[in-house]
């Protein structure tokens, strides 16, 4: 399903329209602290991704690698500091007008990490689905209940009648996230930012999320950034999948390149420690992964990953490594394949 | 199902109880009260008696039927007022905490300095400036000095409530800034809303009192703070017209008491941590 996709992700501005989302030195640095002893958090730092039409990418790191920071930044709740986003071949301005973002969010949706927080306790789910039908004029009034119907059928709430008028503590946790993902449909957008949609679930009903995610996908030629911080998951979602690291993008490539022959030490390290049966710790063996995710207020210049990195040495030091060509788009961001 | 729990809290069921008998009373006044509040043609200084049951005052008028017709003033004071300030309130919070910026800072500044203003010495200054006496000037000068605690209430809520999930979500659902306020925000907070109402009345109330009671409001009108203010003129305590004395001091108390009580409830309603079983 994945179309071929230009190496680089430098170049020239382009109309390819099997280009949905382009993103370009994506930065996002918060400042901190009381005046006096204001500091940068460097959250993102020049991130550049390339997605197709009807692509999947998983997007993979630890807490406080800034994945739930890059989707907030491409959705416009938190506004990035720097960089270039370009949607369908077209430039977004980073200090959006209200018209700019009305007419971004309707083609940028996403699906919230915690399904019992992201819907409003005092909306029915017909109040709450019809909200972008309405306000992106999806739907005229007198169709809106039938169009709401018809998307809780599409994620699979069945007989939709009886969903209709339920408030959100009449749902189960799967339940509700299948109104939150039938929203982010609402809009028939072309991409959708999926913040960990399944991390609060019951594990029993995540695959089930999983699927109907990519049967949605598939039906609709949607493009899908898929967050996790679980390898093994990724895997079974994306065509791609790009690992972050202190804001830092440090490998990206095919879902299968990445899960059976990664290069960079800490896609091993994540590779490691995903649960797979076949693969993994085999009992005896340890794998050192020992560290925290790095201070994002003092990051050195060199390559994020050192202090942690089994096979650090002096030339990761300096500045962090360019990007390495791997073939087959796999790419990777470390000295040891120079 | 919240207002099941409201219906079934003694303090709420007491607190409207109380509410309900004044409204009764202010509603009712010209048919229960036994003579008009500002006839002066009885004898002064009578004890109790079948005629005048709770006596008349030093210039011979009914005390019952000047408490009977006080509760219409007092009502009106704190029940228009707790609308103004609760408008007030809305305005302020919701739209400084909302908007942010340095909309946010001129507002919670404007709070903060209403907010260290001691209450009773500013409503005494602004009252004395006021030189239209009687229950508009009162009105306003409670609202002036008592908004400020309740907006910084609702601003709080209303910075927790923007960072919601669902609020996020409504915004990527093209939701307007005044739309999200209006459908999730101030319904969200429905609850603190009211119980801010009611503990604005109970400010009001009492403020009331306080101001008429010392001479700053329009003397000549019957209302319990008034009634105070002449009882104590006239020294009814010496003249052993205790019931004139400390009958207006009661109603004020338990109309105090019926605002705070519901004031308390809907806390608790809303408050799940705060309810006991």
């Amino acid at each position: 399903m994945t179309a071929p996709v230009q190496a680089a992700p430098e170049g020239s501005a382009t109309t390819d329209s099997a280009l949905v989302l382009e993103v370009r030195g994506l930065s996002k640095s918060f400042t901190v602290g009381s005046i006096g002893r204001r500091r940068r958090v460097r959250a993102l730092n020049g991130v550049d991704l390339r997605l197709e039409r009807g692509e999947v990418l998983g997007l993979v790191g630890e807490s406080g690698s800034g994945k739930t920071t890059f989707a907030r930044a491409l959705a416009f709740l938190d506004s990035p500091t720097g960089g270039e986003i370009w949607l369908e071949g077209v430039r977004q301005p980073l200090q959006p007008t209200p018209r700019d973002l009305h007419r971004y969010r309707s083609r940028v949706q996403m699906i919230f990490q915690d399904p019992y927080a992201s819907l409003d306790r005092l909306h029915t789910v017909y109040r709450t689905l019809s909200q972008p039908l309405r306000s992106f004029r999806i739907a005229p009034a007198s169709q809106t209940r039938a169009a709401c119907a018809e998307l809780l059928e599409s994620v699979g709430l069945v007989p939709a009648t009886d969903f209709l008028d339920r408030y959100p503590h009449e749902l189960s946790g799967g339940q509700r996230q299948r109104v939150g993902i039938a929203r982010a449909l609402a809009a028939r957008p072309a991409l959708i930012l999926a913040d960990e949609p399944t991390s609060m679930l019951d594990v029993s009903i995540r695959l089930t999320i999983m699927n109907l995610l990519l049967d949605l996908q598939q039906g609709r030629a949607l493009s899908l950034i898929f967050i996790t911080h679980d390898l093994a998951g990724a895997n079974y979602v994306s065509d791609r999948i790009a690992i972050l690291y202190a804001g830092h993008l440090l490998e990206i490539g095919p879902a299968s390149a990445l899960m059976h022959d990664p290069y960079h030490p800490y896609t091993q390290l994540l590779r490691k420690a995903a649960p797979d049966p076949q693969g993994g710790f085999r009992r005896g063996e340890r794998f050192d992964a020992s560290g925290e995710p790095p201070d994002l207020t003092e990051l050195a210049p060199g390559c994020p990953f050192v202090p942690r990195c089994p096979q650090a040495r002096a030339a990761c030091h300096p500045h962090l490594p360019a990007w390495r060509e791997l073939g087959g788009q796999h790419r990777v961001r470390c000295v040891l394949y120079d | 199902m919240t207002l099941r729990a409201f219906l079934t809290n003694r303090r709420a069921m007491a607190g409207a109880g109380i509410l309900v008998f004044f409204a009764l009373l202010a509603g009712l006044a010209p048919l229960i009260a036994p003579y008009s509040p500002t006839n002066i043609n009885f004898p002064p200084m009578l004890g109790p008696s079948a005629a005048h049951l709770l006596g008349t005052t030093a210039n011979g008028q009914d005390v019952l039927s000047q408490l009977i017709w006080g509760s219409r003033d007092t009502l009106i004071v704190g029940l228009v007022t707790a609308t103004l300030i609760s408008g007030i309130q809305l305005i302020v919070g919701i739209f400084g905490g909302y908007v942010g910026g340095w909309i946010d800072e001129v507002l919670s500044m404007l709070t903060n300095i209403f907010l260290v203003m001691p209450g009773l010495p500013l409503m005494i200054i602004v009252a004395a400036y006021v030189t239209v006496k009687g229950t508009v000037p009162i009105i306003f000068v409670i609202t002036v000095t008592g908004w400020a605690w309740g907006a910084r209430v609702l601003r709080s809520q209303t910075l927790t409530l923007r960072s919601q999930a669902f609020v996020e979500a409504a915004q990527l659902s093209g939701e307007s800034r005044w739309r999200i306020v209006l459908t999730h925000i101030v319904p969200n907070m429905a609850g603190i809303l009211v119980a801010n109402f009611f503990g604005a009345a109970l400010y009001a109330v009492l403020s009331e009192a306080g101001l008429e009671f010392l001479g700053l409001g329009n003397v000549n009108t019957v209302t319990w703070g008034t009634m105070l203010y002449w009882a104590e003129n006239d020294e009814a305590l010496l003249m052993g017209l205790w019931q004139w004395m400390v009958l207006p001091g009661v109603c004020i108390a338990l109309l105090g008491t019926a605002f705070g009580l519901l004031n308390f409830a809907v806390d608790e309603v809303v408050n799940p941590r705060l309810r006991r079983t």
